[in-house]
């Protein structure tokens, strides 16, 4: 009769066999929780962070970024040069660039892509990532003009790609290099499935998705996963390590912390509030808190009183304790905003700061009629519906009344109402934030500009508008960044809104993930990414 | 009887007519629209984007032309997930959403039916103050509140289940028994009220006088009255299940309908909210369809007409 502990013995032996079984095969999985599920993988059809860090697995561009998503790296063109006033940018494909069904990749697929994506049929979100700064696109785009020969892309031969532009536009190689707008799609492969200009034309199921990214899609469980296994005919094959990884949809944040705390993810999507002291205090080796290049403000509509009176919107702007909302109410590594645009964007930092001055503001008041906030009607506050809006506007409640008497309500609405508000300008003052869509301070500036379809203040300034114009017009980095100071400076003096402190993004790692740094966008080349045991 | 039935199910056309009607211009009253996003887009794709899906026609024309697809049980595509159609959306989703219905409901009525019978029969005993003790408990705790907790024991402390997913058998037994508890719960209430009435009455006597033995008394006799409310309640308490399977949907990321429909309202797809709420709205009229006939079945009190 075998003993208890001989058993013990045997199926410890066991165990340990097949422990190492699994390390034998090796495999390198990464898990990802990866927010809500993709609208769809096709690089024309989507907007939002979760398809994009899809698409960064099975697309690449002409260019690409190191692991700290900041500096440009080669992508699908090996070299590039750019004319010397600034308008032809001449990309040098790869000669062995193919797609992942082994279709040579050339000049001509980015040509039929960006046709695709100004096909007005289409209705591609983003188009205008493309036809606001090449030229003839926006013509093309609006049917001015019908021939495709005449938008600024040519391709003189198979491995080149000429692109010129309207202005000299000089941060265009980051958006390229961080946007899927610039992506090309295999217009090859999509005829197959439909009409290449339909936004429903099934070419993005698994088996059917070429790619040219250093993973082709494996599986695609809607609402549940999405997989995608290493691509042998990616150019820099040799340097992923990754063999697989494991998009999850992770809508729910509370259930994504579960998801971690069980092992099913390496990394997650975000980190509910809540937990972040939790982890801060039991698990701070898998704690990640990074910044993200964007500012957090409350719009102002200064078409309406009483925040049409400059005076009013300084008042409010000054009389806050920025550092007070970052440490205790919102705690998750955001930074105060003193600024529109976010410190330390491709060497960019803002030189004109508010600064907090509660006497000064209360006698901003004062002069505009309203000393200790006497006689002011009530001033109206619109959020989108959440506890962290909430929270945050009920803090700068209780500051505005006590520091300036000034009566704040609070409203809300569900999201789509409430960004029906903001396009119609059915509001006082709003929450709201702007995100970057590529690594240059313009990105922060581009929306105040007097026609914008994101000002929403009612805000125009035409000095403003004419130094923007200009900063397109600029190659030389220093000079531009000379005429955003002014722009920041004009920003924090008129105040058509009030910016208060800038994201971070905070979310939980296995210590194991090698390779995944802290990147301004939250894009992250998987080329660099492994995972040790 | 078929003449019932028939009746009944012409009955439900212009029923679902008038929810799909009112639903498709209630929705588009609503402020905000399917590419309402907070990067505003250029005015002019805009424009191209509701030229692609037709939203810059008439709305009453946009109207016959959504009933006139749906005569041919075309659903339309979805906005939010533009190369999907909302009949493969539901092809794909419903199939799990039933599948965690059924369980839950056989979790429930094996749980629940056991529990009221038990209470009924040792009526005021430590087993009754027990049963219904627990049935309180599991009608006041939210699914929201029970479902994280039996993550927390059963995934994380155990380590015996993920903590949520939809991939293998285990991965079904927290939701189902989430989801069956508070239902179980219910049922068990109304069966024990249900017998406890039926045990009293006449004919129960005449049973137990004429020297049945207990058991058939219960069985033969008691259950088949005593089940009424239970099977009153079961109808809604299906299209419950099925519908109202959003919270455990999103706590355990379950690829079911029941999340669908809730955010499609809130995405503003337009044509998936059309999709779940007739769908659903089918359910029910069905649903309540076959609860009236069980229940003439059941009670010879009622005849149909």
């Amino acid at each position: 009769m075998p003993t208890v502990p001989a058993i013990a013995r045997f199926l410890r032996l066991g165990l340990a066999l097949l422990g190492a079984a699994l390390a034998l095969s090796g495999q390198q999985i990464l898990r990802l929780g990866n927010g809500t599920e993709p609208q769809d993988l096709d690089p024309q059809a989507v907007t939002g962070l979760p398809e994009h860090k899809i698409l960064m697995a099975l697309f690449e561009g002409l260019l690409s970024t190191d692991a700290t998503g900041q500096k440009l790296e080669p992508g699908i063109a090996e070299s590039w040069d750019i004319s010397p006033d600034g308008l032809v940018y001449t990309f040098h494909l790869r000669k062995d660039a193919q797609w992942s069904d082994g279709t040579p990749l050339t000049s001509a697929d980015y040509i039929q892509s960006y046709r695709r994506m100004l096909t007005p049929e289409l209705g591609a979100e983003y188009a205008y990532l493309i036809f606001n700064f090449v030229a003839g696109a926006r013509e093309y785009y609006r049917g001015e003009i019908t021939d495709f020969d005449q938008v600024g892309f040519k391709a003189p031969d198979p491995h080149t790609l000429q692109v010129t532009l309207k202005q000299p536009t000089p941060f265009l190689l980051s958006i390229i290099a961080s946007h899927y707008a610039w992506y090309a799609v295999p217009v090859h492969v999509i005829s197959k499935f439909g009409p290449i200009d339909r936004k429903n034309t099934p070419w993005t199921r698994p088996g059917r998705l070429v790619g040219n990214g250093p993973f082709v899609l494996k599986e695609w469980l809607p609402n549940q996963r999405i997989e995608v296994v290493r691509n042998p005919r990616y150019w820099d094959a040799a340097r992923v390590k990754l063999d697989e990884v494991h998009f999850y949809a992770t809508e729910d944040i509370a259930a994504e912390e579960r998801m971690f705390r069980t092992g099913q993810l390496d990394i997650t999507y975000e980190l509910p509030n809540s937990k972040i002291d939790v982890y801060r205090r039991e698990r701070p080796e898998s704690l990640q808190t990074t910044p993200y290049l964007g500012v957090y403000f409350y719009r102002c509509n200064v078409t309406r009183p009483p925040l049409n009176d400059k005076r009013i919107r300084r008042a409010l702007a000054l009389a806050v304790n920025r550092d007070t909302l970052v440490k205790r109410v919102l705690r998750g590594g955001q930074s105060p905003a003193y600024a529109m645009s976010h410190p330390d964007c491709a060497g960019y930092s803002a030189q004109a700061q508010l600064t907090e001055d509660i006497a000064e503001a209360k006698r901003l008041l004062a002069e505009a009629g309203y000393p200790g906030g006497k006689g002011l009607p009530p001033i109206e506050l619109l959020y989108n519906t959440s506890e962290n809006h909430r929270a945050i506007a009920e803090t700068l409640q209780a500051m505005w009344r006590k520091n300036l008497g000034i009566d704040v309500r609070l409203t809300n609405q569900e999201w789509k109402v409430y960004l029906d508000s903001q396009h119609t300008m059915n509001f006082q003052l709003q929450r709201s934030g702007w995100i970057a869509d590529y690594i240059d301070p313009h990105v922060f500036f581009e929306l105040w500009e007097t026609d914008n379809g994101n000002n929403n203040s009612g805000w125009s300034n035409p000095e403003y508008d004419r130094l923007l114009h200009e900063a397109l017009r600029t190659a030389d980095t220093a000079a531009r960044y000379a005429i955003y100071q002014k722009l920041d400076a004009i920003l924090i003096d008129e105040l058509p809104a009030i910016p208060l402190y800038y994201y971070s993004k905070t979310n939980a790692m296995h210590p194991r993930v090698k390779g995944y740094l802290p990147t301004p966008l939250d894009g992250h080349p998987y080329k660099y990414i492994s995972l040790q045991d | 009887m078929f003449r019932f039935i028939a009746r009944r199910l012409l009955e439900t056309i212009p029923v679902l007519l008038i929810i799909v009607s009112a639903t498709f211009f209630m929705i588009r009253f609503v402020p905000g629209g399917p590419f309402t996003a907070e990067k505003a887009v250029t005015p002019e794709i805009l424009r191209n984007l509701e030229a692609h899906y037709g939203l810059n026609q008439p709305l009453h024309h946009q109207y016959f032309d959504y009933l006139g697809k749906l005569a041919h049980g075309d659903l339309g595509p979805s906005f939010k997930y533009p190369n999907r159609t909302v009949n493969e959306i539901i092809a794909d989703k419903l199939p799990v959403s039933l599948e965690l219905g059924l369980l839950s409901l056989g979790i429930a009525l094996a749980l629940g039916l056991t529990a009221g019978i038990i209470a009924s029969i040792w009526k005021n005993t430590w087993l009754d103050y027990t049963a219904s003790s627990l049935a309180m408990i599991g009608i006041c705790v939210p699914t929201f509140v029970l479902g994280p907790l039996l993550v927390l024991f059963f995934a994380i402390h155990l380590g015996r289940f993920n903590a949520s997913g939809w991939y293998d058998w285990q991965d079904r037994v927290l939701p189902a028994l989430t989801l069956g508890c508070v239902y179980a719960a219910y049922i068990a209430r109304l069966t024990r009220g249900g017998m406890l009435e039926v045990l009293n009455q006449d004919y129960i006597r005449t049973a137990r006088a004429k020297g049945a033995s207990e058991l058939r008394v219960i069985f033969k006799h008691a259950l088949r009255g005593g089940l009424l409310p239970v099977v009153s309640f079961l109808g809604p308490a299906i299209a419950g299940i099925l519908t109202g399977s959003f919270v455990i949907e999103t706590i355990f990321q379950i690829p079911g309908l029941g999340r669908e429909f809730v955010t499609s309202a809130f995405n503003r797809d337009y044509t998936l909210v059309l999709g779940t709420v007739l769908l659903y709205a089918t359910l029910i009229v069905t649903l309540n369809l076959v609860v009236d006939v069980v229940q003439v079945w059941l009670n010879p009190k009622l005849k149909f007409e």
